[in-house]
């Protein structure tokens, strides 16, 4: 039986502070240029978290606007006021610094993280009172050590900075003085990703309604790499993201594709689900602080605020057919493969038309794609174009080409069966994924009978090859058979045991 | 005289435009030699 | 313009001689195209890289224009990145390909 997807979290932090000390286009110009006028103009386009609260397309992210809502308001949008700015919504939420600098300590378990205990006093409220939260976290948190003593720490033993408003409220000291895959910056880049996958994890949990116990297994997606210097991406940010989040009988692994890993790790998940290796799955992947503020320098020029401020991070709850909720059809896989080649429209063929083609459908078949879901607000002013728009802009031209539709309908079907971005420029954290959610609710209302989930990763980022990548899948309304409607084990008992006797009694008629 | 014939060809691609390797296989169909291919990435 | 791919331009038009080095690019708008022309014409506008300040006037074109594609294999480009055309908006990047080119081109 096919899988289905029971629910998703999707989380934000407002990290401001890291932007100007973490993202690495900051951190790259403090090294090359730090007299120039970007590292001078730079704080004064930080959003404050009530900005970043009515920001529209972080109010889609965690799922109090949808992307429909977004497409009808015209960009760009880091000028105008969402009529939302709650914190919570219904996919996830929006945590703060101060309240992340905390969960983040409460994520450490070699005690890398200090805080200064002014802060901690004055902060563990809010974190407590956070939903999500609950005892055995909470009771993590230390009281924290004195302000002379942090910053004695990031002077004198290279330990990073954590900052809140400008002022140095605690650091992350390095796991070994020689190991550079231990220093302090690889542990922080480190905690933050783990702490926003247990984020993730716990919002993912409550949404899908099931018990931490059923989870059986977890897989990370992320882009980051744990490990010493003798094994620098061992791993395994699953398991230590899942012990927090206190999934007690499930064990992990991280699973590695540049963006396109999110994907890569749904189409695992799900076959380990139909497989029957395990029950429930949950796919999850916390944020990057390193892109925080990626495109800055555009920004910056260009008058606007840093809108890459946020750390992002998902999961999705993959479980047995429940004759419910939209299954994963293994079935329809698209694949970039090793002899696609990186044209755009060999890319694009590999995991969009072939796919279908083999499947006996057309394009228009898929009522909603999902491709990278970066947030065109973020993208245009750096040059890179809307992602997303381009994207179905591709797949027309395929479909035209194929003859699913006519030229004429180019632009009618990039309106119909695409989005518009919303999602932070996180890599993997915009990539296909982000409508998962969503494209649940929009099948589980009839809106919908099938979505494609595409997800592309730039392999050659990582100097091991020149190739790109990509899978795809899709989801689809369930068809309403669920596991347990089949041959119980009890009928099938019942069933043996009558075929064995009535062998036996035709044997005993045949001896006499 | 054409403008690529004998030259030596430096790529710098976009992941979101067109990736470096498409360019290179362009470019030597037109007889250039491909000293360095990039493709960057800004999402 | 990424600082790697910076270093390597300006090292090849070291080795090689300016005059005898072409850029093509494949950036996804006008503007961003512009900025990688200039970076190899007149150096880096964002003053962080090796090129800042660095006038080596390379001859430089997007893959997408006119005379450039006309010498590429048609078959070739027909497969690789015709396609393209139909995504990118052509006519904003062979004007800020061809205003860079008039301004800073030595070649």
């Amino acid at each position: 039986m096919k899988s289905v997807i029971k629910g998703a979290g999707y989380i934000l932090v407002h990290t401001p502070d890291m932007v100007l000390h973490n993202g690495t286009t900051q951190t790259t110009e403090r090294i090359v240029n730090p007299d120039g006028e970007y590292l001078k103009e730079l704080p004064s386009h930080i959003r404050s978290f009530d900005q970043a609260l009515s920001y529209w397309p972080n109010q889609v992210y965690i799922g109090n606007k949808t992307p429909d809502d977004l497409a009808a308001v015209e960009q760009p949008w880091y000028d105008k006021t969402c009529d939302v700015n709650d914190r919570y919504g219904k996919f996830g939420q929006i945590m703060p610094q101060e309240e992340f600098l905390l969960l983040m300590q409460a994520c450490d378990v070699f005690d890398l993280v200090k805080l200064d205990k002014d802060f901690v006093a004055a902060n563990k409220p809010a974190l407590a009172a956070n939903p999500i939260m609950d005892e055995s976290i909470l009771a993590r948190i230390g009281e924290g050590i004195d302000g002379a003593e942090v910053a004695r720490l990031v002077n004198e033993e290279h330990s990073e900075g954590l900052y809140h408003n400008g002022t140095l409220v605690g650091c992350v000291n390095r796991a070994h003085d020689i190991d550079v895959n231990l220093s302090a910056h690889v542990m922080h880049e480190n905690i933050v990703s783990k702490a926003s996958s247990v984020m993730a994890l716990l919002s993912a949990v409550q949404n899908a309604g099931i018990s931490k116990d059923e989870v059986e297994y977890v897989i990370d997606c992320c882009e980051e790499a744990c490990g010493d210097m003798n094994q620098r991406g061992g791993g395994n940010f699953a398991k230590a993201a899942a012990e927090i989040a206190g999934l007690n009988n499930a064990t992990g692994s991280d699973a590695r594709g540049f963006c396109a890993g999110p994907s890569h790790a749904m189409i695992e998940a799900a076959a380990l689900v139909e497989s029957g290796a395990y029950k429930t799955v949950i796919v999850t992947a916390g944020g990057c602080t390193a892109k925080l503020g990626m495109n800055g320098k555009d920004h910056v020029k260009k008058g606007l605020p840093i809108l890459e401020d946020m750390v992002g991070g998902f999961a999705v709850v993959v479980t047995q057919n429940d004759g419910v909720n939209p299954e994963i059809n293994l079935e329809i896989l698209g694949r970039h493969t090793v002899g696609t080649g990186s044209a755009p429209q060999a890319v694009i063929g590999s995991l969009v038309t072939d796919p279908l083609e083999r499947a006996g459908l057309k394009v228009t078949d898929i009522d909603k794609f999902s491709p990278e879901m970066q947030n065109p607000d973020i993208t245009k002013p750096a040059g890179a174009g809307d992602v997303p728009q381009a994207n179905y802009k591709m797949i027309a031209a395929l479909a035209v080409k194929r003859g699913d539709i006519a030229k004429a309908d180019l632009a009618k079907f990039t309106t119909e069966h695409g989005l518009t971005g919303w999602a932070p420029t996180q890599g993997h954290i915009p990539s296909g994924v982000p409508y998962i959610g969503f494209a649940r609710e929009d099948l589980l209302a009839g809106k919908i009978s099938r979505a494609m989930i595409i997800g592309k990763g730039s392999l050659f980022l990582g100097r091991m090859t020149n190739l790109f990548d990509g899978v795809s899948f899709v989801i689809q309304k369930n068809s309403g058979e669920t596991q347990a409607a089949g041959v119980s084990e009890e009928e099938v008992k019942g069933m043996i045991a009558k075929a064995m006797k009535e062998f036996a009694a035709t044997l005993l008629a045949q001896a006499e | 005289m054409g403008i690529l014939a004998g030259k030596k060809v430096i790529i710098i691609g976009d992941r979101d435009g067109i990736p470096g390797e498409a360019i290179k296989a362009c470019a030597e169909s037109a007889g250039a030699e491909v000293v360095f291919s990039s493709t960057e990435c800004f999402v | 313009m990424d600082l790697e791919n910076q270093k390597r331009v300006k090292e090849f038009a070291e080795q090689y001689g300016p005059e005898n080095v072409v850029v093509l690019l494949g950036a996804a708008e006008g503007e961003a195209s512009g900025l990688a022309a200039e970076t190899v014409t007149n150096g880096d506008p964002t003053y962080a890289g090796p090129l800042t300040g660095v006038q080596l006037g390379l001859k430089v074109y997007h893959v997408c224009e006119p005379e450039i594609k006309a010498e590429f294999d048609e078959a070739v480009y027909d497969e690789q990145v015709s396609m393209m055309e139909m995504v990118l908006d052509v006519d904003d990047i062979v004007s800020e390909m061809t205003s860079i080119r008039e301004q800073y081109c030595k070649y």
